[in-house]
């Protein structure tokens, strides 16, 4: 998802929590909601801060292949929307920055160990956009993962981060009816439009999939993610709602999922779907994907290059506040 | 009265002004020195896309023969854009960016001012509207203008060489030929060089807060985007903007 493969730490065995932790988990199991001035295990705290953090830099990160496009929209009712959704994730940063910084994080730091790679953000901004069709594609496909994997979220254990996907997840339902509103106009369009809107569908299929993290049977950190409730569904439980949920639209649109294994599995009342290429997913985590580099140096250069302004904002806000001082003197 | 093609001239020149700005602050958008600003920057961005679309569109009845909004930002080639030059430049740094905005924005305030009573209630309405956003663009631009002029020695610096570069551009806004004149005289617009005085005396006046200079207002002034005649800068601009409309001739989107 946004954050895969959150590290929990190390487990530490029912009986050798302490008290105040077993307070805690019992808190957690009555559904009392955790607020940042309460007392919490260091595991939970440094869980969340990656989780949270994950997900920040993945809303700003997931800025770009969608921002490839804005200058060339190809209407400008297409261009507002896309300038209003990009602008939107970044307001979606912004929140999960400030809920992670109620745990004791700097925003500055959370942007340094994005930039020196030591903090991950979702693999599925590594792809490229290479078609207008890819940001309808982004809309249906990635933003519709993210409001499945969300919507649980909005009733996790952390009060702060629950609601700040209270206020993102109305956000990302218009974004992906957006999204598969752009896919209808070019699967209603010319031959060309139509090959475009497949085209996108193939490339962005099997990366959505990868998104939701590794198979349940590969996942470590799960268990106490659950336990915590900062985790209310498995990778694949997750993913197989979204292959539930995307296969009628796909028909719908007249598009293909490229899968020649997908099928309705009665006796399970799910679709049965092919195997995962769980080598690339690896591989895009580690920093081989189509684009990691690339998003890496395009969002330090900006920081790089907006060194001076925040310098200037700082400095111009001390010579405030120093002639305030001597005006007051 | 107004003849309806000075009045399609007058109103491409308000859209793609608009248009223009909001294409170059497109560019902006991921990737803004800070992160509220970025989001600031995208609303100005919006902002000016939305009145874009009201000028164009109105134009565009005007026109008749089947154009629409559409079709006049994607369809036409650089000659027949009439925005001003000011709002080609390329972003540059982000002093340039900041800079831009601050000279189309303190004149663009003044110039809805105008628009608001115009005679043609149609212009009348969409200025009211715009003024609204531009009043607050006009606010965060001459607040930028003069936290950056008033902040570090790199910012002022950055900043000063950014207002002594787009200076020249920046008399075309009060450059007035025929179509101005014919919108004056027939109520619908104003006479531009009537806004410059009070112009310049505000862009002085948030200069001087911001520590930076106001340079020479006799200098030589660059014109020609009003009547067709731009910068390199915008054909290249255009030719991103206008790919997939070129490319696809007559698809829905
Ligand atoms: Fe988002
Ligand atoms: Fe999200
Ligand atoms: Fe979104």
């Amino acid at each position: 998802m946004y954050a895969q493969m959150v590290d929990t730490g190390t487990r530490v065995a029912g009986n050798e929590l302490d008290a105040a932790e077993v307070r805690f988990q019992k808190r957690i199991d009555d559904g009392i909601r955790v607020e940042p001035q309460d007392w919490m295990p260091d595991r939970y705290r440094k869980t969340l801060i990656r989780q949270i953090s994950q997900h920040a830099h993945s809303e700003i990160v997931g800025q770009l292949p969608e921002g490839n496009w804005i200058t060339r929209a190809p209407s400008l009712k297409r261009k507002a929307i896309l300038l209003a959704k990009v602008q939107d994730e970044a307001g979606h940063g912004l929140y999960l920055y400030s809920a992670a910084e109620t745990l004791g994080i700097s925003r500055d730091q959370m942007v340094d160990d994005l930039h020196s790679g030591k903090a991950k953000y979702s693999s599925i901004f590594n792809y490229p956009t290479l078609t207008w069709a890819d940001v309808g594609a982004i809309g249906w496909l990635v933003d519709g993962s993210a409001i499945m994997n969300q919507i649980p979220l909005c009733r996790c254990s952390y009060g702060p981060y629950s609601r700040a996907m209270i206020r993102v997840c109305k956000e990302e339902a218009f974004h992906m009816r957006q999204g598969y509103d752009m896919l209808m106009s070019l699967c209603r369009g010319t031959p060309e439009q139509k090959q475009m809107a497949q085209d996108a569908l193939n490339r962005w299929w099997w990366p959505s999939l990868m998104m939701f993290g590794p198979p349940d049977a590969d996942s470590v950190h799960s268990e106490q993610s659950k336990q915590w409730k900062i985790k209310l569904f498995t990778n694949d439980e997750l993913r197989q709602k979204m292959v539930d949920q995307t296969v009628p639209q796909a028909e719908y649109l007249g598009l293909t999922i490229p899968d020649a294994d997908l099928k309705w599995n009665a006796e399970r009342g799910h679709y049965d779907y092919g195997a995962i290429d769980w080598e690339e997913f690896y591989n895009v985590v580690k920093g081989n994907g189509p684009c990691n580099r690339e998003r890496i140096a395009t969002r330090k250069k900006a920081w790089d290059d907006g060194e001076w302004f925040r310098e200037a904002l700082v400095a111009h806000a001390d010579k405030k506040s120093k002639s305030k001082l001597q005006a007051a003197a | 009265m107004s003849n309806k093609n000075d009045t399609y001239a007058y109103l491409l020149r308000l859209g793609d002004n608009a248009l223009v700005l909001s294409q170059r602050l497109g560019e902006w958008c991921g990737k803004g020195p800070a992160l509220e600003e970025d989001m600031a920057l995208t609303n100005v961005a919006l902002d000016l896309l939305g009145q874009a679309r009201l000028w164009l569109s109105y134009a565009a009845e005007l026109a008749g023969d089947g154009a629409d909004e559409d079709s006049l930002a994607y369809l036409r080639d650089a000659d027949q854009f009439r925005n001003v030059l000011l709002l080609e430049q390329p972003n540059g740094n982000y002093a340039d960016t900041v800079v831009r905005q601050f000279f189309f924005d303190a004149w663009h305030a003044l110039a809805l001012q105008q628009l608001r009573v115009s005679q043609d209630p149609r212009i009348a309405e969409i200025a009211d509207k715009a003024l609204k956003e531009v009043n607050y663009h006009l606010r965060r631009s001459s607040d930028l203008v003069v936290r950056l002029g008033d902040g570090t020695e790199i910012s002022r610096n950055r900043m000063q060489a950014a207002v002594d570069h787009l200076w020249p551009y920046s008399g075309e806004m009060f450059d007035a030929d025929g179509v101005d004149l014919a919108a004056a005289a027939a109520g619908y617009g104003f006479d531009p060089s009537g806004l410059r005085t009070e112009w310049l005396a505000y862009v002085r006046e948030v200069l001087e807060e911001g520590t930076l200079k106001l340079p020479s207002p006799e200098a030589w002034m660059q014109k020609g985007g009003k009547q067709g005649r731009h910068t390199e800068h915008l054909s290249r601009m255009l030719s991103e903007m206008q790919i997939l409309q070129r490319s696809h001739p007559g698809a829905t989107w």
